[in-house]
C-alpha cells in the first residue's frame, strides 16, 4: 500500500494562538479519513493546511510521498468540495465542472469527454446548461462533487459537504459518497462535526479537540475503546454513559461500587479488570445495559434499579436511570414493560466496560 | 355588526391615510420639480418674453435659439464658442477617470475582501479616511504634485486627480460587495488552478455588474459635477463644462441672457441625468445588494 497523505508534527499558529498542536496523521491509498470534532477544534484548518490554502507554522505534509509544504494548492493534485459548494455563480454547470481543466489548458475534446463521463456518473446530464442559482441544494452538491471528480486527483478533500442539506437528503448523499468512494477506490479526507457521518463513512477517524488529536482509529476502535473521556462522550448517539465509581480490588478482580443516593450502592464485579485506581469513571454504551432479555453470556452482571424516564424510539426504548449522580441511558427492546418510577432488572455487559481516570480523563484498560 | 363596522372603519382610515400620503408626496415632488420646470421653460423663451412675463408662465412661442447659443456661441470670457468644447473636455476627462477609478476600486476591493493579508484592515481604514478628506485640503499639495509630474493644467492631470480622489469610494463599494461573497469561492478557484487575476476576471468581475453600475454612476456624477478641481487644475482650453458654465453665467456683459444661462445649465446637467435614467434601477439594487442574503 502506498502512503497517500503523511502529516508529521504539524503545528499551526495564528499569531500567539495555537490552532493545531503536533498533528500526526497518515493514510494509505483508498482510505477514507474523517476528521471529526466540535466546532473550533481545528479540523477545517487542518484540511485547509492539507489543501495548501493555509500555511503551516512547522512540521510537514506530503501527498503521494511528495513534500507539499511549500507547494501551491493547484499543484498538490487534490480536489476539494466545500461546505457552501462554492460553485461559480455566473458559469453554467458545465463550465463550473470544466473550469479547472480550462485553466490548466487541457484541450476542448478531452474536457468534453471528461465532462460527459462525470455528468453521467453523477446523473446531472440534464443540468449542464443551468446556472448554480437554478439548482436545488442536492443538485449543487452533485455539481460540486463533479468539479472534484473531473480532476481525478490523488486526494479528495471534503469540508463539511453535507451540513447545508436537509436531514433526508443528507442521509442519501452520505450513502452516495460512500458508494462513490467504493467505486473510485479514491483516497479521501472528510471533515465533519457529525459523529454519525464520521462513523458511517470512515475507514479511519481522527477525533480532534482544541487543535489536539485525541484519538486515531477505525470507527469500531473509536467506538468500543475510546482513548479518553472526550472521545467517549463525543462519539456515539446517545452518548456513552460515564459513571463515577469507587473500586475495591480483591483476589477475583475488581468490585465497582456505584453510588445511588439514598438507595444501597450498586455493586458490579469485573473479574478481568486489573490495576484500577480507587476511583474511576466507568464508560458503558447504552446498548451494553439491557433488560433481563439481554442475551446471556459471560461477564454479565444484573441488578435492580429504579427507572426514571422511559423514552420509546420505535425499535428500541431508551430507559433513563440515575447512577453515581449521573443520568444513565439503557437501550432495551421496544416492547419493554419498563415504566417510570418502578424497579426493573438491568443487565450490565462487563466485557464492554471502559475505565477512565477521573483526573486525567485517560483510558485505563 | 360590530365587527363589520370596525373593519369598514379601518378601510376608510387606510384610504384617508393613503390619500394624505399621496398629497404630501405630490407636494414634495412639485416642489423639487419647480426649478427644473422654470429652467426648461425659461430656456425655451425669447429674452423679451422673460423680461415681460411671469417666471412660471409657459413660453408663448417656443424657440431653441438659447440652446443653440449656449452650445456654440455663448462667451466664456474672451472666447465665444459656447459650451461645446468644454463639454467634450468633460467627456474626455470623465470617461477615462470613471473607468480607471472603477477598475482600480474593483481590484482593491477584491484584494482586501478576498485575499486577506497582514495590514489589510489598516489599509482599508486609511482608504476610508481618504473619502472624508475635504477637497480643499488636497488642492495645494496636488497642484505641486501635478507640477512635478508635468501634468499641470492638462486633462490627464485632472483625470489623475479624480482617479486618486475616487479610489477611496470605489474601493469601499467593491470591498463591501466582495466581502459578502464566500471566501470558499476563491479557495475553490485556487484549487482549480486559477491565479490572482484569473479568479478576478473569470469569477469576480462577472459577478459585479450591480456594484459596477453603482460605482460608475457615483463616480460619473462626482467627476462630471466637480467644479473645484476643474477650476483649480485646468487652464484655458482644458476646462471642464462646469467651469465653462460658470464663466458663461458670470462673465456676460450687457443684458443678462437668462434663457442662454438656463439652457447651458441644462446641457451641463444632462449627462448625469442620462446616466441615472439609464442605469438607475441597478443603482438602487446595487446599493442594497449584499445587505440581504440570498
Amino acid at each position: 500500500m502506498n502512503t497517500i497523505l503523511d502529516i508529521k508534527n504539524l503545528h499551526k499558529n495564528y499569531g500567539a494562538l495555537n490552532i493545531l498542536k503536533d498533528v500526526n496523521v497518515q493514510i494509505e491509498e483508498g482510505d477514507f479519513l474523517v476528521l471529526v470534532g466540535p466546532s473550533g477544534c481545528g479540523k477545517s484548518t487542518l484540511l485547509n493546511c492539507i489543501a495548501g490554502l493555509e500555511e503551516i507554522t512547522s512540521g510537514s505534509i506530503s501527498i503521494g510521498e511528495r513534500d507539499m509544504t511549500s507547494v501551491s494548492p493547484k499543484d498538490r493534485d487534490i480536489a476539494m468540495v466545500f461546505q457552501s459548494y462554492a460553485l461559480y455563480p455566473t458559469m453554467s454547470v458545465a463550465n463550473n465542472i470544466t473550469f479547472g481543466m480550462k485553466v490548466r489548458g487541457i484541450d476542448k475534446a478531452t474536457r468534453e469527454a471528461k465532462l460527459e463521463q462525470v455528468a453521467k456518473q453523477l446523473q446531472i446530464e440534464a443540468l449542464l446548461s443551468r446556472r448554480p442559482g437554478q439548482l436545488s441544494g442536492g443538485q449543487r452538491q452533485r455539481v460540486a462533487m463533479g468539479r472534484a471528480l473531473v480532476r481525478d486527483p490523488k486526494l479528495f478533500l471534503f469540508d463539511e459537504p453535507l451540513s447545508n442539506l436537509d436531514a433526508k437528503l443528507r442521509v442519501e448523499m452520505r450513502t452516495e459518497i460512500k458508494k462513490l468512494h467504493k467505486e473510485l477506490g479514491a483516497s479521501m479526507v472528510y471533515v465533519t462535526h457529525d459523529q454519525i457521518e464520521a462513523m458511517t463513512l470512515a475507514t479511519k477517524i481522527v477525533v480532534m479537540k482544541g487543535g489536539v488529536v485525541q484519538q486515531i482509529g477505525t470507527p469500531s476502535e473509536i467506538y468500543t475503546t475510546p482513548a479518553n473521556l472526550f472521545v467517549a462522550d463525543f462519539m456515539g448517539s446517545p452518548a456513552m454513559n460515564l459513571i463515577p465509581s469507587k473500586v475495591k480490588t480483591n483476589g477475583k478482580g475488581c468490585e465497582l461500587v456505584i453510588d445511588r443516593g439514598t438507595e444501597q450502592p450498586l455493586v458490579l464485579h469485573d473479574t478481568s479488570a486489573k490495576n484500577l485506581p480507587d476511583e474511576v469513571i466507568i464508560g458503558i454504551r447504552p446498548e451494553d445495559i439491557g433488560d433481563a432479555t439481554l442475551r446471556k453470556s459471560k461477564g454479565l452482571e444484573t441488578s435492580d434499579c429504579l427507572v426514571d424516564v422511559v423514552e420509546p424510539a420505535g425499535a428500541d426504548t431508551y430507559v433513563l436511570l440515575s447512577l453515581g449522580g449521573k443520568e444513565v441511558t439503557a437501550r432495551v427492546p421496544g416492547d419493554t414493560k419498563a415504566a417510570s418510577g418502578e424497579r426493573m432488572t438491568f443487565t450490565f455487559n462487563m466485557s464492554k466496560l471502559s475505565y477512565f481516570d477521573p483526573q486525567t480523563g485517560l483510558r485505563l484498560n | 355588526m360590530d365587527k363589520t363596522y370596525n373593519s369598514s372603519m379601518k378601510t376608510a382610515q387606510t384610504v384617508i391615510l393613503r390619500i394624505g400620503l399621496y398629497v404630501i408626496l405630490s407636494v414634495f415632488a412639485l416642489y423639487f420639480l419647480m426649478p427644473l420646470f422654470v429652467m426648461v421653460t425659461t430656456s425655451l423663451k425669447h429674452l423679451d418674453e422673460i423680461r415681460s412675463g411671469s417666471l412660471i408662465a409657459l413660453p408663448r412661442d417656443i424657440t431653441f435659439d438659447a440652446w443653440q447659443i449656449a452650445w456654440s456661441q455663448a462667451c466664456t470670457g474672451i472666447k465665444c464658442e459656447g459650451l461645446s468644447p468644454y463639454f467634450w473636455n468633460s467627456v474626455s476627462l470623465a470617461i477615462p477617470a470613471v473607468l480607471l477609478s472603477t477598475f482600480i476600486g474593483a481590484l482593491n476591493g477584491y484584494v482586501i475582501a478576498q485575499w486577506r493579508f497582514k495590514g489589510a484592515d489598516i489599509i482599508f481604514a486609511l482608504m476610508l479616511f481618504g473619502c472624508f478628506i475635504p477637497f480643499q485640503v488636497v488642492l495645494l499639495p496636488m497642484a505641486k504634485l501635478l507640477g512635478i509630474m508635468g501634468l499641470a493644467g492638462s486633462i490627464q492631470g485632472l483625470i489623475f486627480v479624480h482617479v486618486v480622489y475616487g479610489i477611496g469610494f470605489t474601493t469601499l463599494f467593491f470591498r463591501n460587495y466582495y466581502v459578502s461573497i464566500s471566501q470558499e469561492l476563491t479557495k475553490a478557484a485556487k484549487i482549480d488552478g486559477a491565479g490572482f487575476f484569473r479568479i478576478f476576471w473569470s469569477i469576480f468581475l462577472p459577478l459585479s455588474l450591480p456594484i459596477i453600475v453603482v460605482t460608475v454612476i457615483w463616480q460619473f456624477t462626482q467627476i462630471w459635477n466637480d467644479f473645484l478641481f476643474g477650476v483649480s487644475f485646468s487652464q484655458a482650453g482644458t476646462q471642464p463644462v462646469t467651469v465653462a458654465l460658470n464663466n458663461i453665467v458670470n462673465s456676460t456683459t450687457g443684458v443678462k441672457a437668462y434663457n442662454v444661462d438656463m439652457a447651458a445649465a441644462i446641457i451641463a446637467a444632462l449627462p448625469t441625468l442620462l446616466v441615472y435614467i439609464l442605469a438607475g434601477k441597478y443603482f438602487i439594487r446595487g446599493l442594497t445588494a449584499g445587505s440581504v442574503k440570498g
